[in-house]
Formats: C-alpha cells, sequence, structure tokens
C-alpha cells in the first residue's frame, strides 16, 4: 500500500491543545510521526528576560496552561535559592494545597481525555465538571480560574479567603466518594481496557534513552521516584504519602498510577489542611518597590514534580532586575517531541490519540 | 502497588459498558450558558444586540468570587495620576492620558490611566502597586463589543456607568510597594547638644540605594520643587550606582545642592507619591548622599567643556546667598564675567551665616561654592555694596547687577522692656553662633547667659534655641532654653524634624502664648510676661492675634531672643535711585524673572524679592540668570557660536524653574 500522510490534530477531540501529530501511515500502522506542538506558545523563555523578576508572574504560567502552578513554583523557589530567602511557613503549605489542586486537576483532565478518542464523553464531561470545582476554589482563593499568578517569589500574593477550608474539604470528599465510580466509568470499563491494556508501552529502556520522568517512569522502571520524595521542596517531607508505581508501563498502568495519585493528593491537601500554621504569606525579595528588586548574581536550578514529571527552571540571573536566562525543562518534552518521533511509529493509527493523552504530552512546555 | 495490576482485568465482562447507561438518569454536570454570566453582563451583552437569542439571557446570574480580577475600577478623586501602574504593566497595556479637566494640585498629575483590554491579562500587578490603592477590581469580567476601539478604557470608580461590586483589591501582603523610609542615623541628642557636630549623619552608600529603590519615578515631585529639580532621575542614578550621572543630573537645575541636600524646606517630600500611603522618599537625603559621595574632580565632569568667557559682558552681585550664587552659577555657565560682592568674609549668606552649623557644616558650603568658583565666578568677599563698592558704580562698570542681599536684620518686638541689651533678635545672634562654632569667636566673647526664653515657632526659632542650648553647655554645664510661640502645635510653623529634634535636646517649649513685656528688675532681665493666645488669625487669615489676659504668666529667663522674623537693609540702594525702586513690605517690585521696572540693568532675587525660602532662591536665581541673559545677549557683540555653546545655553533656558506654586494635595 502507498504510504499517506495523516494529520491528528490541531483539531481533532483526541488532540490536545494546539498540538498535532504528523503522521505518515500505511493503512492503519503508524510508519513515521512528528509532534507539531503547535508554535503558539514560543519564545517565552526570551520573553522572562524581558520583564522584571516579579511582572514575571504574568508570563511563566503559561509555559504549561492546564498546570500553570508548577511554572510559578519552579521560578520562585529558583529565585529564592539565589537569594537565599526564607519563605514563610504558612506560604510553604499554601503553595502545598495549590500544587495538589492542580495536579488533582490536570489528572481529571487528562483522565477524562480519554473520553475523547475512545468515545466516552460520559467520562470526559464528569471529569471535567469535577476539575471545574477546583476552577472554582482556585478563583476564590486567587482571583483566576486558570493563569492563577498567586504564588511569587518570597511566597504567596494573598492569604487564603476566609471559609475556603471547606470548600476544599467539601470537593475532596465528594471527589473520594466518586473515586470508585471514575474508575469504572474509564479504566475499569472493559471496553476501555482493550484499548489501552497491553499496548501503547513505554518501556524502562526508552525511559532511560530519552529521559523520560514522571507517571512515565515510575510505571515502567518499578521505582517511586518523584522530586517530591527524592529533593523534597515546600514541606513535602512533612506530609505522608506514597507515590503509586508499576513495572508494566502500557497506557493501562500509567493511568492506573494517574489515577492512585488523586487519591494521594486528595491525602495530602488533607495533611495540609491540619498541619498549615497562622502567619504572613510573604516577604518581599528585598527592599523597594517591586520594579527594583534584584537577584543576586548566579545560577540555579529548581525543579517540582508535576503531572507529567520533573520540571524544572534552569534559571541565571546577571544581578539585575530582570533574569538573564531563563531555561524551562518541560516534563513531556522527552516522551512529547522524541518520543512521538521515535516510538509512535509502529502503532496504529487510533493508539496516536492515546499515545499522546497517557504519555502527558503539553504542547507549550515544548514550545517555551 | 507494585504488582502489575493489569492481569487482573483480563475477565471484564463484556456488559461492562453497558454500566454508562445510568447517566442517562444523572442530572447533567455540565453549565448552561445562562448561568456564566452575572446579570449585569447579560444585559449588557443584550443592549449590543450580540446574543441574538433572547431567552438565553434571562440568566441565574453567577457571582464572581470576592477576589476575583475582573475589569479595574479607578477611583479618579484617590489616583494622583502618578503612572505607575503603566510602569509596572508587564503587558503595556496601560497609557496615561492627559486630562485638563482635572485641577492642577501639587502631588498629582493631570492624567489617568486608560486599559487596552485587547492588552490586559488581568495580573493585577497595576493594583498591587498603585501608590494611592485608587486602582481596584470589580467583579465583572464579561465585556464584548464588534469595535475593537471599545476594548480601550479609562478606569473610573464605576464600570460602564453603573456601581459594580469589588473585586481584587490590595493588601497589605500583596503590595509591591516600599512605603517605610530607611531610617537615617541622628547623632544622639546627648552627644551632640556639646558640640556643633553635623546631627544628622547621611546615608551609607548600602541604605541610599535601599532607599532609592522605593521611588516609583512618576516625578510629581519635581513640579513641586521650586526648581523643578530632576528628581527620579538623580534618585534612579543612585539606585544604579551612578553617582557621577547623578552629579550632573542635579547641577542642571541646582547649583547649591550641598546646601538644599541639608538645609531644604523638601516641597517635594510632601509631593511625593509614596506619601500618599506611606512615608516619602528621603529626597533631600538623597541629594545629600551624591554630594557626600562625590569626589572633587568628578565635578569636573559636570560640563562637558570648560567654562570661559565667551559673552562680553559682565555682571555685578550684590550678597553671596543661595539666590546671588545660583544667578552666578548661570550666568557663568552661559559664558559671562561674574563678579560677586559679600560683605561677610565668607561667602553663602544664610547658608554660612543663618543656618545653624550642626544642620550644614562649613565643608558642605564650601564643596558647593568652590565649584562655582572653580567655573571662573569670581566672590569678592569682605565688600559691602553700598560702602566699600556703591551701586553706581556697580551700574558704570557692569552691564547689568542682580541684588540678592537677603534679610538680615533682626525684627524687634514692640513692647516694653524690648530695647534692653539682653533681649536679642535672631538675626544678631545666629551669625556669632555660626562664627563660634568655626572658631572665629571665642566662648567667653560670647554673649550667653544661663537660662533663655526663645520667642518665635519657626525653624530660625528652633536654630536660636538648639544653638543656645549648645553654647549653654559649653560655657555653664547644662541648658535652660525655653520656647514659646504665638501658634499652637497644630499650626507651629516649624517643621517636624526641628520639632522633634529640639525636643530631643531638651528645649522646653510652651506654645500658644504672646509676649506682653520683658520684666526687668534691677537693670537685668528676669523673664518674659505672655497672655495665653486664643487665636493666631482672624476670620479673614489676617495675623491678629487674640490674647486672653486673664491668663497671664511669666516665662523667667536672663535673656529673651526674639525670632519673629527678619527684615532686610537697603541702606546701599542710593537716596538717587530710592524713588525708582518700589518696595512693598520690605521686598522689592519686580518682574517674573527679577528685573525692576525702569531698571532694566537691575536684577532681584532671594529674600528681598520672593522668598521664603532657599531653594525659592536659587529658582530666582536661575530666572534672573535668564532674564539677565536675554537682555544683554543680544546686545553682547563678542558671543561664541559653538554648538556645544547652543546646546548648553538651550539647557539652562529648557530648565527654566516654573514659577505657579500649586494647592497641596489633600
Ligand atoms: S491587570 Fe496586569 S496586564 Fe492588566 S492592566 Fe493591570 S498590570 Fe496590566
Ligand atoms: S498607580 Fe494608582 S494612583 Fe498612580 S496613576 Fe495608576 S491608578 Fe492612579
Ligand atoms: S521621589 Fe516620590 S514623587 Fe518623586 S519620583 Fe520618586 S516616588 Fe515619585
Amino acid at each position: 500500500m502507498r504510504e499517506m500522510k495523516l494529520f491528528l490534530g490541531p483539531q481533532h477531540p483526541g488532540m490536545h491543545g494546539n498540538a498535532s501529530v504528523h503522521m505518515y501511515v500505511d493503512g492503519d500502522i503508524i510508519k513515521r510521526s512528528f509532534l507539531l506542538p503547535g508554535m503558539l506558545h514560543r519564545g517565552f523563555e526570551k520573553g522572562m528576560e524581558r520583564h522584571s523578576w516579579m511582572n514575571n508572574i504574568s508570563l511563566i504560567p503559561r509555559v504549561c496552561v492546564v498546570e500553570p502552578d508548577i511554572n510559578e513554583l519552579a521560578f520562585a523557589m529558583g529565585a529564592e535559592k539565589l537569594l537565599g530567602l526564607e519563605v514563610p511557613e504558612r506560604a510553604h503549605w499554601i503553595r502545598m494545597i495549590i500544587m495538589e489542586l492542580a495536579r488533582l486537576s490536570i489528572h481529571l483532565m487528562a483522565y477524562g481525555g480519554i473520553g475523547g478518542p475512545t468515545g466516552n464523553y460520559t467520562l470526559m464531561y464528569h471529569a471535567h465538571a469535577d476539575r471545574n470545582e477546583i476552577l472554582d476554589i482556585f478563583e476564590q482563593i486567587t482571583g483566576m480560574r486558570v493563569y492563577h499568578q498567586y504564588i511569587v517569589i518570597g511566597g504567596v500574593r494573598k492569604d487564603l479567603p476566609k471559609g475556603i477550608e471547606k470548600d476544599i474539604h467539601k470537593f475532596l470528599d465528594s471527589l473520594e466518594a466518586r473515586y470508585d465510580e471514575y474508575r469504572d466509568l474509564g479504566i475499569d470499563n472493559p471496553s476501555i481496557i482493550k484499548r489501552i491494556k497491553d499496548t501503547i508501552m513505554l518501556p524502562k529502556e526508552v525511559v532511560w534513552e530519552l529521559g523520560v520522568t514522571g507517571i512515565g517512569m515510575r510505571s515502567a522502571v518499578n521505582k517511586p521516584y518523584d522530586i517530591r520524595k527524592v529533593m523534597p521542596y515546600c514541606r513535602y517531607d512533612q506530609v505522608e504519602f506514597e507515590v503509586p508505581y508499576s513495572d508494566y508501563s502500557d497506557a493501562r498502568s500509567r493511568i492506573d498510577c494517574k489515577l492512585k495519585e488523586i487519591l494521594q493528593s486528595i491525602s495530602i491537601i488533607r495533611q495540609c489542611l491540619i498541619k498549615i500554621p497562622e502567619g504572613p504569606v510573604r516577604v518581599p525579595i528585598s527592599r523597594g518597590q517591586s520594579m527594583r528588586w534584584v537577584v543576586p548574581k548566579g545560577y540555579v536550578y529548581s525543579a517540582v514534580e508535576s503531572s507529567r514529571g520533573e520540571f524544572g527552571y534552569f534559571m541565571v540571573s546577571d544581578g539585575g532586575t530582570n533574569p538573564y536566562r531563563v531555561g524551562v525543562r518541560g516534563a513531556s518534552y522527552p516522551q512529547g517531541l522524541l518520543g512521538v518521533e521515535k516510538y509512535m511509529p509502529g502503532t496504529r493509527i487510533d493508539d496516536a490519540p492515546m499515545w499522546i493523552d497517557t504519555m502527558g504530552v503539553c504542547s507549550p512546555e515544548i514550545d517555551r | 502497588m507494585k504488582d502489575n495490576e493489569n492481569k487482573r482485568y483480563k475477565h471484564a465482562s463484556i456488559f461492562g459498558p453497558m454500566r454508562h447507561f445510568k447517566y442517562i438518569f444523572k442530572k447533567p454536570v455540565t453549565h448552561p450558558f445562562k448561568i456564566i454570566f452575572t446579570r449585569k453582563n447579560a444585559s449588557y451583552l443584550n443592549d449590543n444586540a450580540i446574543i441574538k437569542n433572547k431567552k438565553r439571557l434571562d440568566s441565574a446570574p453567577r457571582t464572581a468570587p470576592d477576589n476575583l480580577r475582573g475589569f479595574h475600577t479607578n477611583d479618579w478623586e484617590v489616583c494622583i495620576g502618578c503612572g505607575t501602574c503603566a510602569d509596572i504593566c508587564p503587558t503595556d497595556a496601560i497609557r496615561m492620558v492627559e486630562r485638563a479637566d482635572l485641577k492642577d494640585e501639587a502631588g498629582k498629575l493631570q492624567q489617568r490611566p486608560v486599559i487596552d483590554y485587547g492588552r490586559c491579562c488581568f495580573c493585577a500587578l497595576c493594583v498591587d502597586t498603585c501608590t494611592t490603592e485608587s486602582l481596584k477590581m470589580s467583579k465583572e469580567y464579561i465585556y464584548a463589543s464588534t469595535d475593537p476601539d471599545q476594548f480601550l478604557l479609562m478606569p473610573e470608580k464605576t464600570w460602564q456607568g453603573e456601581k459594580v461590586e469589588q473585586g481584587y483589591v490590595k493588601t497589605e501582603e500583596s503590595d509591591l510597594l516600599d512605603l517605610k523610609r530607611i531610617p537615617m542615623e541622628h547623632i544622639e541628642p546627648d552627644e551632640r547638644k556639646k558640640s556643633f557636630i553635623e546631627v544628622v549623619r547621611g546615608y551609607s552608600k548600602e541604605y541610599a540605594r535601599q532607599e532609592a529603590a522605593r521611588c516609583v519615578e512618576c516625578g510629581i515631585c519635581t513640579s513641586s520643587c521650586p526648581v523643578q529639580m530632576h528628581i527620579p532621575d538623580y534618585i534612579k542614578a543612585i539606585w544604579e550606582d551612578d553617582i557621577e550621572g547623578g552629579l550632573r543630573q542635579i547641577y542642571e537645575t541646582n547649583p547649591l545642592p550641598g546646601v538644599c541636600g541639608r538645609v531644604c524646606t523638601h516641597n517635594c517630600e510632601t509631593a511625593c507619591a509614596i506619601a500618599v500611603r506611606g512615608e516619602a522618599i528621603a529626597i533631600r537625603w538623597l541629594k545629600r548622599y551624591i554630594i557626600d559621595s562625590a569626589p572633587d574632580d568628578m565635578y569636573d565632569k559636570i560640563f562637558a567643556e570648560p567654562v570661559t568667557e565667551v559673552i562680553d559682558a559682565k555682571i555685578a552681585i550684590a550678597g553671596s546667598g543661595p539666590s546671588s550664587l545660583s544667578a552666578a552659577y548661570y550666568l557663568r555657565a552661559l559664558g559671562y564675567t561674574v563678579d560677586v560682592f559679600e560683605e561677610k568674609d565668607r561667602p553663602g549668606g544664610v547658608a554660612s551665616y543663618g543656618a545653624p552649623q550642626y544642620r550644614i557644616p562649613d565643608y558642605a558650603v564650601e564643596k558647593d561654592i568652590n565649584f562655582i568658583k572653580k567655573i571662573g565666578v569670581n566672590i569678592k568677599t569682605n565688600t559691602r555694596v553700598g560702602t566699600d563698592i556703591t551701586l553706581d558704580e556697580l551700574q558704570k562698570k557692569y552691564d547689568a547687577v542682580f541684588l540678592g542681599t537677603g534679610f538680615f536684620k533682626a525684627r524687634m518686638l514692640n513692647i516694653p522692656g524690648a530695647d534692653h541689651k539682653d533681649v536679642i533678635g535672631a538675626m544678631d545672634f545666629l551669625p556669632l553662633a555660626r562664627d563660634l562654632a568655626r572658631g572665629h569667636l571665642k566662648l567667653d566673647e560670647m554673649n550667653v547667659l544661663p537660662s533663655a526664653v526663645v520667642v518665635g515657632g519657626g525653624d530660625v526659632a528652633f536654630d536660636v534655641a538648639r544653638n543656645l542650648t549648645r553654647i549653654q553647655i559649653m560655657k555653664y554645664g547644662k541648658a535652660n532654653v525655653l520656647l514659646t510661640s504665638l501658634e499652637s502645635r497644630d499650626i507651629l510653623p516649624a517643621s517636624l524634624d526641628e520639632f522633634v529634634e529640639g525636643g530631643e535636646e531638651a528645649v522646653k517649649m510652651e506654645l500658644g502664648f504672646g509676649p506682653q513685656e520683658i520684666m526687668i528688675k534691677n537693670g537685668k532681665v528676669k523673664g518674659l510676661k505672655v497672655w495665653k493666645c486664643l487665636s493666631v488669625f482672624d476670620e479673614a487669615g489676617r495675623f491678629n492675634p487674640k490674647f486672653d489676659e486673664t491668663q497671664e504668666q511669666v516665662f523667667e529667663a536672663d535673656q529673651v531672643y526674639l525670632s519673629i522674623g527678619q527684615a532686610p537693609d537697603y541702606d546701599y540702594i542710593p537716596e538717587s535711585m530710592k524713588d525708582k525702586v518700589i518696595i512693598e513690605r520690605g521686598k522689592i517690585k519686580a518682574n517674573e524673572v527679577g528685573q525692576v521696572a525702569g531698571q532694566e540693568w537691575l536684577f532681584v532675587g532671594g529674600d528681598i524679592f520672593r522668598g521664603p525660602d532657599i531653594i525659592t532662591g536659587v529658582a530666582d536665581g536661575h530666572r534672573a540668570a535668564q532674564g539677565i541673559d536675554e537682555f544683554l545677549y543680544k546686545k553682547s557683540k563678542k558671543k561664541e557660536q559653538s554648538e556645544y555653546y547652543k546646546e548648553l545655553r538651550e539647557a539652562i533656558h529648557f530648565n527654566t524653574p516654573v514659577l505657579a506654586m500649586k494647592p497641596k494635595r489633600k
């Protein structure tokens, strides 16, 4: 048969954001494939050099649309390291609450995302409806639903609004109560199992070869490698949680880890709400008004565990008001860009959307 | 968790998918269109006919949370037009737009922000940095229009003409300004009372840079400065650690920065944007920091080319106070020959003989004057215009004459006993105190007795009281000085610094009393009899004190010092000219630049023209220099035309101090 070129996305229910996969197929087998991240989120790193340390808050969240908070935290922590700045205790706990809420929201979105390519729209609507509740909580805390611009160098912008704990607990309880239902709808549903079991593999060797982290790695190498455990930040060393992992990295096992993480995040947030102390939530990074804040000369790498793996900022400061250079390690870069080229070929056309979804590909963090 | 759970799902029932059917009977989780609107938004869209299906507008409004970063509101009464919001905006969405219909007040600019909602990302940095907290966000977040121009909006107190609920506002935590001043170190009162050591120590480099970092570069201060110093520019230079740049900026508008950096009345700080909610930037101390840190040879870089005579005209200047020195500096910079005549043995006028040594030490005055001399201004000391050289002679020998002779006579009180030798006027005492401080007089040459009452409520009264405290301690080991003024604490004209520091130095204060009689017994002053003062001004705002005679008191003292104002001495104006120069309430009448009507060669400035403070004198000098230049430049035959001089001349004329002082910000 003759090889044919086929575009998956950007207009496709199984595609994420503005990314698309260009595939050359023979029958329904993909022969060659390339990811086109969309070129919509180009130039962020360069843009950061043109904004002051504080003003970058308007730009950095955009490096990952669905989980913007990881950017804010990695950026803030990096600058804090260069500054030698001690963040107020309460801010650490608030940051953790935000991070875990964000993890829930993106896991729900990704899990609901398998509804698109599998035709299981019930799952998608319900997962998004739950994610919507999280966005409501974010809106109350930060004033915005998606780009929170909330975690800043020195802490967080504002304290939690009064009574938000109640809303968070309420949401966590309802999500927990629906957990089994979610499993039923998706991962334990025979028609979906057929699509995800023993397929779209991400073997150990590929993990090592490409540098995949996060769930992709954990579910392949049988090790709970998680930045929150191996390089704890905020107060992750003061809460109890487990890191799900497995030794068989097919699509189902990755989704399974993802779902189990939802339970862990629920538990972390609950612990945070108990342990969070009172106190201030932000310290100014130095004297003066924010446009004249400077960060000492030096370079730093700071990383957080995103829903897709290790997400890091490498930052260089020349002692000025703006970062001199910022490099973002997007967690899905290895599997998203290189993996699509090298390991998607050989799978079937209808596997491609599942490939993208279960690998956790986020185009802005590839584009940057 | 580690086992491969996949194995457990081998035999899922083929009826499994059936379980989805139950969702048919569940309540939908999607939000209907109508509830994403607030009612206001819905009707707004309705008006604009953007939504065709009106049924949808029958909405159950969704209330946004309190923190929502929605469309901005800006209270114009509170907003000062500083433009800080525009500076911080990371998307460059804010433009400041001139609004001539706004009142022109000191401390406010006639402009307000316009936001381009095609660019705004609702980050609220503008809200968090707003100097006045006038800029806030509302809970409104939907707006639509088919016309792109409609997205340029000037936030007002209302949104689309209606009162709306408040969303995101700045809190103490989210504030991006630094409202607290870097503390200035002062010598401890017990220490400084014993000598004339300078009280204020000045900022270190680190502190100056931190203080400079607080400035938002709005320039509101500039329009309140009598010479319109380029304040944000030199503050920025400090922050960038560019002393040379700062020095150059300063010398564009003020040739006496060492003096002004210490004793200026700092109108700028009253107007400073940061002062709306916090402590004003220490503009005066920052200026002083530049001067203190600038080495002498750095001054050579102020003028790119050496200053020389390039215009063949000569100007004489009578007096060497701030206005005279300022006129001399600018005239010299323009290329004239300038001779300054000073009756005392030091130039500087009030800076050298009025202000106390502990405020402005000689070396600081000298630093300013040395530069003025260095560019070629001739200062002839011990030469009194009127006696050593007459005004007529000056008129003949020079092409123009500037008078800046100041108010150096003490005003006395017309009450019984006021002619006693131990009743001393401030302006008779202060020059002596200054000479004592610089070692030109000996302690026992000073007629200072162990206790004194100082009458007056201005800065000069405090200068007298605090000088006296020092001299009494030097002479008798302890001080006993009481300051009494007509004005009560709330309307005391003296600056807060003086009031606080005077108090620290144990100057006693009895405020709100009017002197009635100097009590004299056996030829010696025994004290001052006063009545309680009920009010200082009458309803029309005129000075017309009212006393309560029943509340009489005597403040015991060996001496009484009067600091109730200064007066000029016009002895040097010859009889022949007396009728040509109009003097009103002690001041000479002249046009805006100080040119005396009918005597176009004669210019005046400083206390004898406008007063009341040093910086206004400096402004007078600058304006007079321009006036003199206008008058002489055209007439002179020889004049340099190089590009450099043209630029210099332009700059000096460009930086003209604007006259009209605006009413203070409420
Ligand atoms: S909210 Fe942010 S982007 Fe919008 S005008 Fe204010 S500073 Fe600019
Ligand atoms: S920062 Fe505030 S006070 Fe200044 S112009 Fe903007 S809105 Fe007005
Ligand atoms: S000193 Fe104050 S008023 Fe002047 S530019 Fe700075 S912040 Fe604005």
